[in-house]
């Protein structure tokens, strides 16, 4: 029954997602109206952790699994596919190496500079 | 033959009963090999695709009885709430630099992808499904669908990034001199969402919390950020 009432909850939660995704007209898809909600509820302190949390880890935990009928969708999809194979694959690979580096100096760069401005030296190499 | 096709495109059961044997099986094979190209995700689907020709079953069939997994994504992204406010609190030390990292990695991202499409002369609806592919693959669909592109082949590109962070991310950190092990967490949950976080938990405590923030993190902006990029082609 604990668990019932803790996907009730979660369900509840998606539901006025949807309503608040029909009612906004921003280009927001509704879980993450959801998610927002759920975090801040959390975040406020409105709602305890405790009251979702077995069955969010729950249901995080077989994430992968979820994606496998959206996955057998490639069998509507591989028309496409065997034109543009090598050019998803050029683009995944390469924008995967482009983020990386991006995200990774931007983020380094901001922490030394910030470092600075604190005066604060990280220990001495060498 | 005719018979055993018609019987299972009728099932109430056999979508979801498929989809659970199919990445059981899947798992043991990556167990076993360890080989990174067998993802369970893929070798499952793979092996569902194969049964779905072989037996001639149309694709709405099958989501009939899989249908449950599905709606299931949406209290799923729902739930990446939870991690997200366990960790928030690491947020505050490096607020900015973390935050100005995920937004350079979600520009990189668009930029290379709209710059590349440009040149494969892509259509908009493939464009659009490339477009969330680094970020967490509940979201990811969420936005592909938003934008009336092709959820399987976003899946497809996500799952790509996914296993480029994973594997290579300890080298592109030695390549691309990140040390900072914030930052270095930062590079793989924006780049490699969950996947690039296993790795990154692999590197050190800090890195791995940091990666597992970057992946709700990335996703909420790459939400607020993709629209100025959607109509670009």
């Amino acid at each position: 029954m604990r668990l019932i009432r803790q996907f009730t909850i979660l369900v509840v939660v998606c539901f006025i997602g949807e309503i608040l995704h029909a009612l906004i007209p921003l280009p927001i898809p509704a879980s993450i109206y959801g998610l927002v909600l759920m975090f801040i509820a959390l975040q406020s302190g409105f709602m305890p952790l405790e009251v979702v949390e077995e069955i969010s880890i729950g249901i995080l935990g077989i994430m992968p699994i979820l994606f496998v009928p959206s996955t057998v969708g490639l069998i509507l999809a591989w028309p496409i596919l065997k034109v543009h194979w090598l050019e998803f694959t050029i683009i995944g690979v390469g924008s995967t190496i482009a983020v990386f580096f991006a995200a990774g100096h931007v983020t380094q760069l901001v922490i030394r500079i910030v470092r600075k401005i604190m005066g604060q030296e990280p220990e001495q190499q060498g | 033959m005719q018979n055993i096709s018609d019987f299972l495109s009728n099932s109430v059961s056999f979508g979801l009963c498929i989809s659970l044997v199919c990445y059981w099986i899947a798992t043991f094979i990556y167990r076993k090999t360890k080989f990174f190209l067998f993802a369970p995700l893929l070798v499952a689907c793979a092996l569902i695709i194969v049964f779905l020709v072989v037996f001639k079953i149309p694709y709405e069939s099958y989501l009939k009885g899989a249908q449950f997994l599905y709606y299931l994504m949406t209290p799923c992204t729902v739930a990446l709430a939870i991690p997200l406010y366990r960790q928030f609190s690491k947020l505050k030390d490096n607020a900015l630099a973390i935050i100005l990292g995920i937004v350079a990695g979600i520009l990189a991202n668009a930029l290379f992808i709209f710059a590349f499409c440009s040149i494969f002369k892509i259509n908009h609806t493939e464009y659009v499904s490339i477009l969330p592919k680094s970020i967490t693959t509940p979201i990811g669909i969420a936005l592909s669908n938003q934008n009336g592109g092709i959820e399987s082949v976003t899946i497809l590109l996500i799952t790509i990034a996914g296993n480029m962070a994973n594997i290579f991310g300890v080298i592109f950190c030695k390549i691309f001199r990140i040390k900072e092990p914030v930052a270095q967490g930062v590079a793989c949950g924006t780049s490699g969402h969950a996947m690039g976080t296993a790795k990154a938990l692999e590197m050190g405590e800090v890195q791995g919390a940091m990666s597992g923030l970057s992946i709700a993190v990335c996703g909420l902006l790459t939400v607020v950020i993709l629209p100025f990029f959607v109509n670009l082609i």
